[in-house]
């Protein structure tokens, strides 16, 4: 008999569902103009696809590979910063 | 030290000697004074523990086993609906194999409502992998929530154990009972061992999706395996407990006054001790009859129960819930770990003390004498295998 145990356990790792970008039928748009850098984005994206870079005019980045387009980031941002384009 | 205690507070006594860091429970009748107890214990400085004050049940269960799984010892308690409300997350808690003790204190399930004892539910927790153990008595509390929390973080068991009291036959008894030294439960009890523990920087996820569906099997395979290997450590730490404090409880089963008995009773739970009288009665009335008392229902004692049985010419078990559309679960299990080991004696299966009836030793004596003289008289089965008692020398099939 093995000895081995048997535990529900993983490690988290990106992409284990596949390229859910796909699933997105609106694209967040973002108007580096108007964002005022507050990462209310980055805080309220529920699939952790906001990503923070620090010192660049591109202040928060998206990972579309990831982004489902839920539009979150859209109804969070206080400048309206974030646009939802249909994807084509 | 010998003081008397409620079954509520030796609860509630057994946690603080086993060091518990987090309680984390929503009253509920009768169990309502055993987190009462712990929060004065920590309010008083006696207990080194945080309480987490929830919602509900089904929050209170998720907060101590999420402590457990952050490595603390936790600790809670509930019973009837609250358990009930808990019901999937102690699927969780034994599927994610944490160490975890909760005191049920077992109360019949409504409709109507009821607060008196019956065994509905703690025994519709048989099914979800958790050890499951009744006591007869206070001290028996006390002693148990300790000898839980070894057995549950022993490695080769690695499963959350419910230790269980009947409501208010002993939540709100009061018994004498020998509190143990700090030291000698320390002696006996080692530092927290899990199979792993969630901590920031280290991100892990438990319970996710299975990629093959044969891993889940394995899962519940491990967890089956698991209750059969805990059945070694729950003798094993009986015997050391006794060791310890001369106390010991047989481990899964108690016998009484088996030698040379020639029929059986089976109970689980606070009445085992008016069965007791029950088996002096009929000793001296010239009865060979002798008990068992079942202490843990999962895992199931199917060995110690078939080898006493191997020699018996009748047997009666009292359940004090039942399976309506089969019979009482603790009989079906019986009848089934007594097939499987090729004993073929008459099982007769009373249920009583269903909604929180009183049963005393006469009805037992009373229940017994007629299965016996039946069975001798060549008049068995009766009317049914499975009888209702509904007190007063009240019999329905």
């Amino acid at each position: 008999m093995s000895t081995e145990r048997y535990l529900p356990l993983a490690r988290p790792v990106v992409g284990v569902s596949g390229k859910t970008g796909t699933w997105r039928i609106e694209r967040p748009v973002i108007n580096y103009s108007k964002c005022i850098k507050c990462g209310l984005c980055w805080l309220y994206c529920p699939d952790n696809v906001i990503e923070i870079v620090e010192g660049s005019a591109e202040y928060v980045k998206i990972d579309y590979d990831y982004c489902k387009g839920c539009g979150i980031c859209s109804n969070v941002c206080p400048t309206k910063a974030i646009s939802m384009v249909p994807e084509g | 030290m010998i003081k008397p205690l409620t079954g509520n507070y030796a609860a509630a006594w057994g946690a603080r000697l086993a060091r518990v860091g987090v309680v984390s429970a929503y009253p509920i009748t009768p169990q309502t004074t055993i987190v009462e107890k712990l929060a004065e214990f920590i309010e008083r400085g006696e207990m080194d523990a945080r309480i987490i004050r929830v919602e509900s049940e089904h929050s209170a269960l998720s907060a101590a086993w999420g402590a457990a799984l952050g490595g603390v010892r936790a600790f809670t308690a509930t019973a009837s609906h609250g358990l009930l409300y808990m019901h999937e997350m102690l699927w969780w808690a034994a599927g994610s194999r944490i160490p975890l003790v909760m005191a049920v204190v077992t109360r019949t399930i409504g409709p109507p409502w009821n607060i008196w004892t019956d065994h509905s539910d703690i025994m519709g927790q048989r099914d979800t992998g958790w050890l499951i153990m009744m006591s007869e008595h206070n001290q028996e509390v006390l002693d148990s929530i300790i000898q839980m929390f070894k057995i549950s973080e022993d490695p080769k068991v690695f499963l959350p154990g419910i230790v269980g009291l009947d409501g208010f036959i002993l939540s709100h008894t009061t018994e004498p009972v020998d509190i143990p030294d700090q030291d000698v439960v320390d002696r006996f009890l080692p530092e927290r061992r899990q199979p792993y523990i969630l901590k920031p920087g280290d991100p892990l996820i438990m319970g996710n999706i299975p990629s093959d569906l044969r891993d889940n099997v394995k899962m519940r395979w491990d967890i089956h395996r698991s209750q059969e290997r805990a059945k070694g450590v729950i003798r094993d730490v009986d015997r050391e407990w006794a060791k310890l404090t001369g106390r010991s409880y047989g481990g899964l089963v108690e016998r009484y006054r088996c030698d040379n008995a020639k029929y059986h009773i089976i109970g689980m739970g606070a009445w085992v001790g008016d069965m007791k009288e029950a088996v002096d009665i009929l000793r001296d009335m010239g009865y060979g009859i002798g008990l068992v008392k079942v202490r843990y229902v999962r895992p199931f004692p199917g060995e110690e129960i078939a080898e006493t049985l191997a020699s018996s010419k009748g047997v009666i078990v009292f359940d004090r819930s039942v399976s309506p559309g089969s019979a009482g679960p603790l009989y079906l299990d019986v009848l089934s770990h007594a097939y499987i080991h090729g004993v073929r004696v008459p099982i007769q299966n009373v249920l009583a003390g269903i909604a929180g009836i009183d049963v005393g030793y006469d009805d037992i004596i009373g229940g017994v004498t007629m299965f016996i003289n039946a069975l001798e008289e060549g008049r068995w089965p009766l009317p049914s295998k499975i009888q209702w008692y509904f007190g007063g020398g009240e019999w329905w099939p």
